[in-house]
């Protein structure tokens, strides 16, 4: 059954790409390389990143979520609402696809000790990686968590026997498990996304739904008008997610583990 | 052979009534978790995995210790270990039974367990874990029953099984180094992420798994008028000490990279098991005292074990060492071990971990239950050897 809605997925996705226009086909066969470059960020002994026609990436301008602090909330509210997740009082039963956090946690490999106090309380937003070589991936016994052809990591709830090893595996703590049952924790549920049952574990799918039928994330659409989120094929050369990439100074996270994440900050 | 199971004294009896209240107990707790959730643990989303996957760990050590009498006896042909020998093998099956009941308790959706057989992923160290644990059970399942078969008939055990035994015993190793694999591979977990992880479970194995089959056979002389023979136990303690001095070789070589290197991420688990982490103006050591409790056990039990006079001439003395040693390796891997590794989470946090009552009294019933399987299953192998003598 899921394997039927997964390959319908993969074809949902190729028709999506036909539908950008021919260029795509072209582009494939120069774009491996470049990326490559840019997903090492610089580091050595990356590996190459995939050399698909698509792999989707996203850009996080950090100025732009410490000048509008709004801007944040805005993009976590409409995540959460799109996808049904639970808001449970009590933090140890937490589940968050999206969140606000610190410099120093999103980088714990790049601390500044000098910051003033005002720069420090500041926040950015994180999500899953959607990871070129995920470690998630490599861990699930159950092929429960796996990497569609576009690069998006997507999650199968009905798969997940709950062994909570993906957790374990992702060295970003992108990952939640759901210890109890969801459904009377959703505030405003949506009808048209499903809600997970407990035992499972769910993350950021970065909207495989809807960009599968050519839309753009939920979040990145919610500060569409900042621009503070851009989302866009990393494997297009023309595209705008790589023109960013092309002028402005990234960073990824905790790029020495060889994950190749596809969400880039520009810092 | 299983009507020796139903033949015993009061003691037997009080004893397995006493196992069965744990169990009776863990039953009522485990169908609340199971209608629940596993919010009813103490676990989160930082620290997601608690004592029940820790347990697990720790008692595949034990089940691999098994060998270190199977090992020396058909391999080396040390013939002090005969009467021995089917002890490891009955322990390994109900240390796997109990390492298998773990973790369906931590499952969050048990009923789909069977999906890794079905959609088998070899990419997956736990997938190999599943198949190497179940290989291992098999396997003594099976030597273990052909052997007392055997040796009830009085006749000397198939020929076909000596490949199931010398199979076990690579199996043995395997079972502790898959299971340390499933930590060793984590990136960004620094204190996992070491290749020492295998060789340390498997001495600390080597060293826990005898030490429990010292203390039971020391009691089994008392309670079962069964001698394992004071030279087996003397070969034991000698495998014993060798292996604990070598686990806590490893650990000092853990603290020597972790504090000369002074590389944050090798030292931060350390410091939170042994001294306390300190971050943001709070210090955090739930653990400190588990730790040096680890410590000091390995040094009370080696102490005693290794001194001739509480090492010979008194079966009290020999049997707290080997439980110091025991419970030493217990807290290190049972607790410190998998709990540590993950402070600080991926974002230097620090989430501490404290098991609720609820998951307290399901690893309490789950050993309960292991200890339950172990006494009827030696009281079988018992009864055979005591027909067998008379
Ligand atoms: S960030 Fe974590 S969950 Fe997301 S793809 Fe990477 S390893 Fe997997
Ligand atoms: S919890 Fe689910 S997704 Fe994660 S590794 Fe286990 S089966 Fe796979
Ligand atoms: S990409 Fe989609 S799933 Fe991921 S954080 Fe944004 S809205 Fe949520």
């Amino acid at each position: 059954m899921d394997i039927k809605r997964r390959n319908f997925l993969k074809v949902a996705g190729i028709s999506t790409l036909a539908g950008l226009g021919g260029t795509a086909v072209v582009d494939r066969l120069v774009a491996g390389a470049g990326v490559a470059e840019a997903a090492a960020g610089g580091g050595h002994g990356a590996q190459q990143a995939s050399a698909g026609a698509v792999r989707y990436g996203m850009v996080i301008d950090v100025k732009k979520f410490y000048d509008d602090p709004g801007l944040g909330d805005k993009a976590i509210k409409a995540c959460h609402q799109f996808h049904n997740v639970p808001q449970f009082p009590d933090k140890r039963d937490e589940i968050k696809w999206i969140w606000m956090t610190h410099f120093e946690n999103a980088f714990p490999e790049a601390p500044n000790h000098y910051q003033d106090e005002a720069n420090q309380k500041k926040q950015l937003p994180i999500l899953c990686n959607h990871c070129d070589n995920p470690p998630c991936v490599r861990a699930c016994p159950t092929k429960a968590t796996f990497r569609y052809e576009d690069g998006i990591i997507g999650m199968d709830y009905h798969r997940c026997i709950g062994c909570r090893f993906c957790m374990a595996a992702c060295p970003y703590g992108s990952r939640s498990f759901n210890w109890r049952e969801p459904r009377p924790f959703i505030v405003d549920i949506n009808q048209d996304y499903p809600a997970r049952t407990r035992g499972v574990v769910e993350k950021c799918n970065f909207c495989v739904e809807l960009v599968q039928i050519g839309k753009l994330p939920a979040c990145v659409e919610a500060v569409a008008d900042s621009k503070a989120l851009v989302f866009g094929n990393l494997n297009d050369p023309n595209s705008e997610i790589r023109q960013i990439l092309k002028e402005k100074y990234t960073r990824l996270r905790n790029p020495s583990l060889g994950t190749l994440p596809s969400v880039f900050y520009i810092v | 052979m299983f009507e020796k199971a139903l033949k015993g004294n009061n003691y037997y009896w009080m004893w397995l009534a006493f196992l069965g209240f744990f169990i009776a107990v863990a039953a009522v707790c485990y169908l609340r978790q199971y209608f629940f959730g596993l919010g009813l643990t103490g676990m989160t989303r930082d620290v997601s995995w608690g004592i029940y996957i820790s347990q697990f760990t720790f008692l595949v050590g034990v089940a691999a210790g098994g060998v270190m009498l199977v090992l020396p006896y058909y391999i080396h042909n040390f013939k002090a270990f005969g009467r021995i020998t089917i002890l490891g093998e009955f322990l390994a099956i109900a240390a796997l039974l109990m390492c298998m009941m773990f973790i369906m308790a931590d499952l969050g959706q048990p009923l789909r367990g069977l999906n890794v057989l079905l959609y088998p992923s070899p990419q997956s160290m736990l997938f190999w874990d599943m198949c190497v644990l179940w290989g291992y059970l098999l396997l003594n399942v099976l030597c273990g029953w052909v052997i007392l078969t055997a040796e009830r008939k009085q006749v000397a055990p198939p020929k076909w099984i000596y490949f199931f035994v010398y199979l076990s015993i690579p199996f043995a190793f395997s079972i502790h180094t898959v299971t340390a694999m499933l930590y060793c591979g984590l990136p960004g977990r620094h204190f996992w992420l070491t290749a020492i992880v295998a060789p340390r479970f498997l001495a600390s194995a080597f060293a826990a798994g005898p030490a429990l089959i010292v203390v039971i056979a020391l009691i089994l002389k008392r309670v079962a008028h069964f001698d394992a023979g004071k030279q087996a136990i003397d070969k034991m303690v000698t495998i014993i000490s060798y292996a604990a001095i070598a686990n806590m070789f490893f650990v000092g070589l853990e603290f020597f990279v972790g504090f000369y290197s002074d590389i944050p991420g090798h030292k931060h688990t350390l410091e939170y098991l042994f001294f306390g982490l300190e971050h943001h103006g709070h210090v955090y050591n739930n653990l400190v005292p588990y730790m040096w409790g680890f410590v000091v056990l390995f040094f009370v039990g080696i102490a005693l074990i290794n001194y001739p006079r509480t090492r010979r001439d008194n079966d009290l003395w020999l049997g707290i060492g080997c439980a110091s040693i025991f419970l030493a390796f217990w807290l290190d891997k049972g607790i410190g071990f998998v709990l540590g590794g993950f402070v600080p989470t991926p974002t230097h946090e620090i989430v501490e971990y404290y098991p609720t009552i609820n998951e307290i009294f399901i690893t309490i019933g789950v050993w309960a239950t292991g200890f339950f399987i172990l006494t009827i299953l030696y009281k079988i192998a018992i009864g055979v050897e005591h027909e067998v003598e008379a």
